[in-house]
């Protein structure tokens, strides 16, 4: 699904991802932690495309593709999806419209006829359940006025909308309390089916008590540092950061 | 950044959709103006004698007027000898239907997406087509004209109407009040008159559609709508003009009067052409419209949504005379490449308890200008006068400019003022989180800019808010950094 062979970005002059390696299988849920500043967010903005970053050397292949080749909404097309850490407001379009719009292009783009509005306003009342959200914030602006909670939720329902192969989870968790954190988390779940991958990015574990990830990888300084099972997000949990500074500083500074 | 900002230049440099020439011979008067030309466009249209004379006094008093220098726009001067003022397609005889309409001509209309068939079937529009000067087809005249509505070309209207144009014309927009106004009232070719009797509610939107046409002329339409006590209607108006490479002078006037009881609601897409990126070429638009509230309890309200011309100059305005009066302005001004708008509205307060609500979105690209410019101003006798007034704009790059000129003048201690404005700016987070939706960078400028422009877009009828939607789209295809 993906294979990141070495991925090197840096932003302006400045080096953040230090060589990267990680292979997603489908259905594989891969947590990334780390301390703030070891590029986690980074590593989301370079796979989604942002223009900011450059990417300096390294490869990432997306179901047979290059991924780095693509455009930002042809990746989304082939179905990569990020749900932001801090998802922007834009006044006078609907969630709904944005929605449909969102859906049409990807479908253009797989050569399918649009989706007509029947069609359409069953798979959003479909999708509304799944992630406990109401249908008047969907009826208004896109963020515009929205809390945290329902920011993120609403990410969740696109993520739902639009079926990715492959969802990046950027700090989904920052910010929510725990029954919006229970929502979230249920919504993520319920998408998995065996064959869609997830990449959860979070700073603290409690995420990974609902979404439970095949493999977690701490990143710290731009450079995968260690990685292991569920287990490790509980040790890192309880010993903090530093343990993992300790046992690998030294290769690390150097 | 870079990387987006050379994607976006490059769509930017997508070219003036509507650009072509329709290839009818044109009648058409030699280049320069005087008293003759002023005579000959009377005599083309073998118009009555006190027509002559309105047309040679408005002619006279424009000779000793002066180009305005006040709005916040730069160009060329205009060379108005150098203007041809008079043009019109031949015409062997009077047409009974659409059928007997000039087929290139219907092939035009087809290609703007303006069948008149299509308008006439579905949508239940009347369309006086207007290419150069001339009316060419009227429909739905006979099914309006049982209501008592008469909505006809103004020459028409001048030969089998003179005692209302004599009434009404230049009452609101007097001769002298400007100088593109003057210009206009001495060798107006043609436009629209429309007279809603008393008490009668015009089933129908009526509709407009003006395109210039032969090569080096100007247009000068002139638009005269009365509604009369208890009345009703909804007018549109809207225009795309063909690419030319010179620079083509558009000084229109409208004038509305609504009486007692009665509501005109005035709609404009306004496309003529605005030039190529360096700026050359684009239509001068210097436009007079003005309504007055004579009678208690009427209103006028104006949308416009302007996306073309080289310049545009343009104040749709309302005079508040009747009491409980109600004048609404609604505005889309998008510029791009080299264009530059000056536009904005008057409410003039005289009665008592009279509205009036302003909601301006400017939109600027490329290396535009877009002014605001507003003036409310509340008479002494205006007594609860009220008026909120709203002016977003919004930048796409850092090359354009946003402008807002308000002024307020308050001469009566009761009246309620309220001045919004905000200036925001496309972000590359917005774009980008489009992107990552699937959304390519034009559709996603596309959406946020009908986003913005929401408030007023809904204020046009259906049949309008669709083209204007896909002119806004067209107009700033992808000039975001």
């Amino acid at each position: 699904m993906l294979h990141i062979k070495n991925l090197q970005a840096r932003i302006e002059e400045k080096e953040i991802l230090k060589g990267i390696n990680l292979d997603i299988k489908p259905g594989e849920v891969h947590a990334i932690m780390g301390p703030n500043g070891s590029g986690k967010s980074t590593l989301a903005s370079v796979l989604a495309g942002r223009s900011d970053y450059e990417v300096t050397g390294g490869e990432v292949e997306f179901n047979g593709k290059d991924l780095l080749e693509l455009s930002p909404e042809d990746r989304s097309r082939e179905g990569l999806f990020l749900a932001f850490q801090y998802p922007v407001e834009i006044p006078g379009v609907s969630t709904t419209n944005f929605i449909k719009t969102a859906v049409n292009e990807i479908r253009k783009y797989r050569g399918e006829e649009p989706m007509d509005a029947v069609e359409f306003l069953k798979k959003m009342k479909e999708k509304m359940k799944l992630v406990e959200i109401d249908q008047s914030l969907l009826s208004r602006s896109l963020n515009e006025g929205f809390s945290g909670g329902e920011k993120k939720r609403n990410e969740i329902f696109q993520m739902a909308m639009l079926e990715p192969n492959l969802a990046i989870l950027d700090e989904t968790d920052s910010g929510l309390d725990i029954d919006a954190l229970r929502i979230v988390a249920e919504g993520v779940n319920k998408l998995r089916d065996g064959k869609r991958s997830f990449l959860v990015i979070t700073h603290y574990q409690r995420l990974l008590d609902y979404i439970v990830p095949d493999h977690v990888h701490v990143l710290y300084k731009g450079r995968i540092v260690k990685s292991g099972g569920k287990e490790l997000a509980l040790e890192l949990e309880e010993r903090g950061y530093d343990f993992i500074k300790e046992e690998l500083g030294e290769s690390v500074e150097a | 950044m870079s990387e987006m900002l050379t994607t976006l230049e490059q769509t930017a440099l997508s070219e003036y959709k509507y650009g072509w020439v329709t290839n009818i011979e044109a009648d058409e008067a030699p280049p320069g103006l005087n008293e003759d030309i002023v005579r000959f466009i009377s005599a083309k249209k073998n118009e009555p004698e006190w027509m002559l004379e309105w047309r040679l006094k408005a002619f006279r008093q424009w000779q000793k007027m002066e180009v305005p220098r006040w709005p916040n726009v730069t160009y060329p001067d205009v060379d108005f000898q150098a203007i041809k003022y008079y043009s019109a397609p031949k015409q062997k005889k009077t047409l009974n239907s659409l059928d007997e309409v000039d087929p290139e001509l219907r092939a035009t209309f087809e290609k703007l997406g303006i069948s008149l068939d299509e308008q006439k079937r579905l949508s239940g529009v009347a369309v006086d087509a207007v290419i150069d000067s001339v009316s060419v087809a009227t429909t739905f005249k006979k099914q309006l004209g049982e209501m008592g509505i008469i909505f006809c070309s103004m020459s028409e209207a001048i030969k089998e109407h003179p005692e209302l144009v004599q009434k009404w014309l230049g009452s609101v927009v007097p001769v002298t009040d400007n100088f593109y106004s003057a210009l206009n009232s001495a060798v107006f070719s043609d436009g629209s008159f429309c007279y809603i009797p008393k008490g009668v509610k015009c089933p129908m939107e009526l509709s407009t559609y003006f395109r210039i046409n032969a090569a080096g002329t100007g247009q000068f339409e002139r638009t005269l709508i009365v509604a009369e006590e208890g009345s009703y209607v909804s007018y549109l108006e809207g225009c795309t003009a063909p690419q030319r490479d010179e620079n083509q002078l558009h000084a229109a006037v409208v004038e509305i009067v609504a009486l007692d009881n009665a509501e005109v609601k005035y709609s404009t897409v306004q496309n003529w052409f605005p030039g190529d990126k360096e700026g050359k070429g684009g239509v001068f638009n210097f436009v007079t419209k003005r309504g007055i509230c004579a009678g208690v309890n009427s209103k006028i309200s104006w949308t416009q949504v302007e996306t073309g011309s080289a310049v545009t100059w343009k104040y749709p305005s309302v005079i508040l005379k009747g009491d409980n009066s109600v004048g609404e302005f609604y505005s889309v001004a998008v510029t791009n490449n080299r264009q530059q708008a000056d536009t904005g509205t008057k409410m003039l307060h005289i009665g008592k308890n009279t509205r009036s609500r302003i909601v301006s979105k400017g939109i600027s690209a490329g290396y535009s200008h877009n002014s605001y410019r507003g003036l409310v101003q509340v008479g002494k006798n205006a007594v609860n006068a009220r008026n909120f007034s709203q002016c977003d704009s919004l930048l796409l790059g850092d090359k354009c400019g946003a402008h807002t000129f308000p002024y307020i003048e308050v001469k009566n201690s009761t009246a309620q003022v309220e001045h919004e404005a905000t200036t925001s700016k496309i972000g590359e987070d917005q774009i980008f989180y489009c992107n990552q939706r699937g959304l390519d960078t034009e559709t996603a400028v596309a959406l946020i800019i009908n986003g913005f422009a929401k408030e007023v877009m809904n204020q046009l009828p259906m049949e309008f808010a669709v083209e204007a939607q896909k002119l806004l789209a067209i107009s700033l295809e992808g000039s975001v950094g």
